[in-house]
């Protein structure tokens, strides 16, 4: 199994810090992993993306020109990212912002309307924790107790009391997420 | 079992020089490896092992408190970036000249000038040719991951108190930024200043009563005696040529191609290889390890074997010089890179071999 995935947004979103857990939780799973995360001039409001990559077998490069996984959370990113999703790949998006919806045919694309959610049970900061459930329903590639462990390795220990409270954003986002568009 | 982390490679270099028993680090931030010195401060090993972690006020500054500590025998360290590493090139040549070992950890971003933050490995010729003034070479160590960003922390410093000669980590702004898993070594003890006298008498920590007092200098005016120095430290270079050399084969056995590449380069021809390969392109690796040392006669070895190179740096054609040098004209050789901090990508990478060396697709 190797699954290299692009999570994309604006910054502040929490796309490092979805990608560290997700890494992490690989980790935990003993499995090889690679975060790379764009960096540098990326702010809260500007675009900011993490490419992490986990498998069963050493990973050659970090740096990929295609993705069986895009977790896409902005339009730039849509844009970008869209033409670079393996054929037979997923995409996986929050509408929120979203003005020009994906328009490929080979690829499964599905959405999960995490901000709203999120904002409607008034709880902005695990937006990220709803859209990575939304991925781990549609790829289960890591089990729930190792995911636990990664939440714990990655968040500092003054904050692991926010550990349930995020696995439960994980477990609504399951529920949430529904396709638009499945190929055979 | 092992201590297993997921870290970025900035992390695993301050980790490592924690663990290794180092005794100091001498530093000024700059993106993209201000994570070494806030990963340092953060963890206080001044409290634990006793080694010190200063913010100096320059890279000047940097690079000579580092020829201090090293004067004294101690394990010292410093890292920059490429407009930082500039500013450390005299430093750097006054410590080859006074024989003094030290790592130096250079996370390359894009250049020339204060250029961008994004990585780029276009210091290649700054770091094995000289970047500094005189004779004199840099032990370089290039690492493609993680776990070697962490690895060569320990073995830079066995080298360097080996040969007494500064020895260069090349890493990059991609190397330094990502997380991956790093196995880690247990907690050395530091030398004590006993131990130092012991093991490397020249050290100056203090003139010992009924002993010659030690003097470290790079300077020596009368030319015969310089010349003597001179040739002294190219015999040196010649035993680390001999037995320092490292490098990594991927795929080379049958290979009618092969990549020359090293650290971020490296890891996507290996991606590369595996998109080749599955379109039945027979294509390998060779990663040099060491950049000075450089692996010429394995290099030369290989061209015999194969109908062509491409060195893929991220710089406009550096380490490919070196590559046709130790190719001798055996076999035709190209160069492939991406400038101003921009990563190629793996399927960059196969266009440019089938265009540059197979004859176009």
């Amino acid at each position: 199994m190797t699954e290299e995935i692009i999570i994309a947004g604006f910054g502040g979103q929490g796309v490092l810090s979805m990608g560290k857990i997700l890494a992490y939780s690989g980790v935990m799973e003993d499995k090889e992993v690679s975060w790379m995360p764009s960096y540098g001039p990326e702010m809260r409001g500007g675009t900011a993306n993490v490419t992490v990559i986990i498998s069963d077998e050493r990973i050659s490069s970090p740096i990929l020109s295609t993705y069986d996984t895009a977790i896409i959370l902005n339009q730039q990113s849509m844009d970008k990212f869209e033409p670079m999703i393996k054929s037979g790949g997923l995409l996986l998006y929050d509408g929120n912002g979203i003005t020009r919806h994906p328009v490929r045919k080979d690829i499964n694309i599905f959405r999960v309307d995490a901000a709203d959610e999120s904002a409607r049970i008034g709880l902005s900061k695990v937006f990220n924790m709803i859209v990575l459930g939304g991925f781990l329903k549609l790829k289960p590639i890591i089990g729930p107790e190792f995911i636990h462990k990664g939440l714990e390795k990655s968040l500092p220990k003054r904050h692991h009391g926010m550990i349930p409270e995020n696995e439960r954003a994980i477990e609504k986002g399951k529920e949430i997420v529904y396709a638009l568009q499945e190929i055979a | 079992m092992k201590e297993l982390r997921l870290m970025k490679g900035n992390e695993a270099i301050s980790e490592a020089a924690i663990r290794d028993g180092c005794d100091g680090y001498f530093g000024y931030p700059i993106t993209p490896q201000s994570e070494i010195l806030e990963y340092l401060m953060a963890e206080r090993p001044y409290e634990k092992t006793g080694m010190i972690v200063l913010q100096a006020e320059s890279e000047v500054a940097s690079i000579n408190m580092v020829y201090g500590g090293a004067a004294c025998g101690k394990k010292v360290f410093t890292s920059s970036s490429s407009p930082g590493i500039s500013l450390m090139q005299e430093g750097l040549s006054y410590m080859a000249g006074a024989e003094l070992p030290a790592v130096i950890v250079n996370v390359v971003r894009g250049g020339p000038g204060l250029g961008t933050i994004q990585p780029s490995q276009a210091d290649y010729f700054q770091s094995v040719k000289g970047g500094g003034h005189g004779d004199y070479k840099l032990i370089t160590l290039a690492p493609a991951s993680v776990q070697e960003m962490y690895d060569f922390v320990g073995l830079g410093f066995e080298i360097a108190f080996r040969y007494r000669n500064p020895v260069l980590i090349l890493s990059d702004g991609a190397i330094g930024q990502m997380m991956e898993k790093v196995y880690l070594t247990e907690q050395k003890t530091r030398l004590t200043n006993e131990e130092i006298r012991e093991k490397y008498p020249w050290a100056t920590l203090g003139k010992v009563p009924g002993k010659h007092r030690n003097i470290i200098t790079s300077l020596e005016l009368e030319s015969a005696k310089q010349e003597k120095v001179n040739i002294r430290i190219q015999a040196k270079y010649r035993e680390v040529e001999k037995n320092e050399v490292r490098y990594e084969e991927i795929l080379t056995e049958d290979a009618e191609y092969i990549f020359v590449a090293y650290g971020t380069s490296s890891r996507i021809c290996q991606k590369s290889i595996e998109l080749g390969r599955a379109k039945g392109m027979k294509i390998g690796l060779f990663r040099p390890i060491t950049l000075y040392p450089f692996p010429s006669e394995r290099i030369n070895e290989l061209a015999g074997k194969c109908k062509g190179m491409l060195s893929v740096e991220m710089s406009a054609g550096q380490m490919v010089e070196d590559v046709k040098l130790a190719v001798e004209g055996k076999t035709k050789v190209a160069h492939f890179g991406r400038l101003g901090g921009i990563i190629p990508s793996p399927v960059e990478v196969i266009n440019a071999i089938e265009e540059k060396l197979m004859g176009g697709k």
